[in-house]
């Protein structure tokens, strides 16, 4: 696998009792690339979004992180499962920000920012709470370390989800539909948020039904229904001239 | 012309004549029976004043109170402990947590308070080592005698914990389950492991859950330690008031200075819940929030 790679997933298949919902998902994310992945709903992406974090574990298939098999060890040709440390440890590099934020509701914006430094990478707590006050300042929330999520609002939440994945110094950021929960007036916090990681060289994917965003920050687009990627390529190119039936009919509804 | 909207409005109140008519007949009733109770002799007031602050019932209130906190205390950790087993990915713990529930919520808490008081005449002594196996008087393992005098307290403190315990585990289940899904999961992607998610995410979450049965389930504890008397322990509150009534020909002021010492211990430890239960709700409650600012 290429230096150059940060993901590469080869023929991903991925059922939940008898319904496949992955059809053997191939494709590729360089270092630093943004990508977003639409499609309908049910069409898979967020299960690969989980698979990739071994928040799933996929059937078959060959799915790496910067060059390290997700999940397995492979040892003279015999994949071996990983001891649940092990695995703890590879989502440590691999950050995800959830649709519901998923913010934990008994801590404060701060004590969330910092909850994986302190209990995860045991970072000394005045300096983790430095680095936390610092992630929640560039997300713009330097006014809010103390408040609980309960009283921040949904764009607000996200952001400091944002933080709390940043603060683990992820490798790859996982954004599964960041702002599908938020009133319309409060997604383009979470989006400048999101451009700006971008901006920072961040290797980002991105589900995501916010086709603006798509056009302006990624670097490449796939579309994906039925659980298999239609289409793939430059996000101005796919979303212009779209080649397959599927992909037009889908665009047309959501442009 | 319309009136000003702003004038209060003035309106007759809505009357509630049966509302007022039961709680006259209510308060009737309940002065009649204490104007009654006063005057009659066999509740012997002058007994029930001579024996409340007795140095003897004050002592097996301490035993009744110490065997409550003791018990609890023992029922509340060994309860989190199984509740968390039975969510474990391990299927050993899941299997383990199961019987133990099963068995110890199964059967009456008289029946097993009894079975502890004979602890020593089913088991001479426990041993903890490899059993069979010894080289002349030199075995691998300890023994453990029970005696024939085995502390009744606390067997009985025993008896009762490990009762509890399976009631807790099933209270603080339910609290773990009330937790999202999602909370586990964030904690999951930021590279947790299941223990650590567990101990700072999930259950600080369930005990706003847990709290308000948890409360309960001590008052319940309080009275249920009357039943110690099956092991037979006979120093708590209400096996010493019969005590003492058995020596003094005089039941009834005797079972009112227990009542007495009860209704007291739970009227204090509902007061402590409802702090505990405020403490909690931090960052929760949206009520509490409005209060807050």
């Amino acid at each position: 696998m290429s230096e150059s790679l940060m993901v590469s997933a080869v023929d991903i298949h991925k059922s939940f009792g008898t319904n496949e919902v992955l059809k053997g998902i191939t494709l590729e994310v360089k270092r630093g690339e943004v990508m977003c992945l639409v499609g309908p709903s049910g069409s898979g992406k967020s299960t690969f979004l989980r698979c990739i974090n071994h928040l799933e574990r996929i059937n078959s298939g060959r799915l790496m992180v910067d060059n390290q098999l997700i999940g397995y060890r492979e040892s003279n040709g015999k994949l071996h499962e990983l001891k649940p440390s092990e695995a703890a440890a590879q989502r440590v590099g691999i950050g995800m920000v959830f649709q519901k934020f998923n913010l934990f509701p008994h801590l404060t914006a701060l004590d969330n920012v910092i909850s994986g430094m302190i209990r995860v990478q045991k970072i000394d707590r005045t300096i983790a709470i430095a680095e936390g006050t610092e992630l929640l300042r560039r997300v713009g929330l330097a006014d809010k370390l103390e408040h609980y999520p309960a009283h921040l609002s949904g764009g607000q939440q996200q952001r400091v989800a944002i933080a709390r994945s940043l603060a683990m110094k992820p490798k790859l950021m996982l954004f599964d539909e960041p702002t599908s929960a938020l009133d319309p007036e409060l997604v383009g916090e979470v989006l400048d948020a999101m451009k700006q990681l971008a901006q920072s060289g961040m290797t980002m994917i991105v589900v995501t039904h916010e086709m603006g965003f798509a056009r302006e920050v990624a670097d490449s687009l796939v579309f994906m229904d039925g659980g298999v990627v239609v289409e793939s390529g430059d996000p101005e190119e796919v979303l212009r001239s779209p080649k397959h039936e599927r992909t037009r009919a889908f665009l047309s509804k959501v442009l | 012309m319309a009136r000003s909207t702003k004038s209060t409005i003035q309106a007759v109140p809505l009357r509630h004549p049966f509302r007022w008519a039961a709680a006259f007949y209510f308060v009737l009733i309940g002065v009649a029976f204490i104007v009654d109770a006063l005057h009659r002799s066999a509740y012997d007031w002058k007994a029930f004043y001579k024996y409340v602050f007795d140095v003897r019932v004050f002592k097996a209130a301490g035993v009744t109170l110490s065997l409550t906190a003791i018990s609890m205390f023992i029922a509340i950790i060994w309860g989190v402990a199984l509740a968390v087993m039975r969510r474990s990915p391990n299927p050993v713990f899941r299997q383990v947590s199961w019987f133990f529930i099963w068995v110890f919520r199964g059967t009456p808490v008289y029946v097993q308070l009894v079975f502890w008081g004979l602890l020593s005449t089913i088991y001479h002594s426990f041993f903890i080592g490899i059993p069979d196996i010894h080289f002349g008087h030199f075995y691998l393992g300890v023994h453990f005698p029970i005696s024939q005098t085995a502390s009744l307290y606390w067997l009985a403190i025993i008896g009762l914990s490990l009762n509890e315990a399976a009631y807790m585990a099933e209270i603080v289940r339910a609290g773990l389950l009330s937790v999202d899904e999602g909370q586990e999961e964030a904690a999951t992607s930021l590279g947790m492991s299941w223990w650590t998610t567990m101990r700072f995410i999930v259950i600080p979450q369930a005990m706003r859950i847990i709290i308000p049965p948890t409360g309960n389930e001590i008052i319940s504890m309080l009275k249920t330690t009357s039943l110690v008397t099956a092991v037979p322990l006979i120093t708590d509150l209400y096996a010493r008031t019969r005590n003492i009534s058995d020596e003094i020909y005089n039941p009834i002021p005797l079972l009112m200075v227990a009542c007495a010492w009860y209704l007291f211990f739970t009227t204090v430890l509902m007061f402590v819940q409802y702090f505990v239960e405020k403490r909690f709700a931090r960052g929760h409650s949206p009520l509490l929030r409005v209060s807050h600012e």
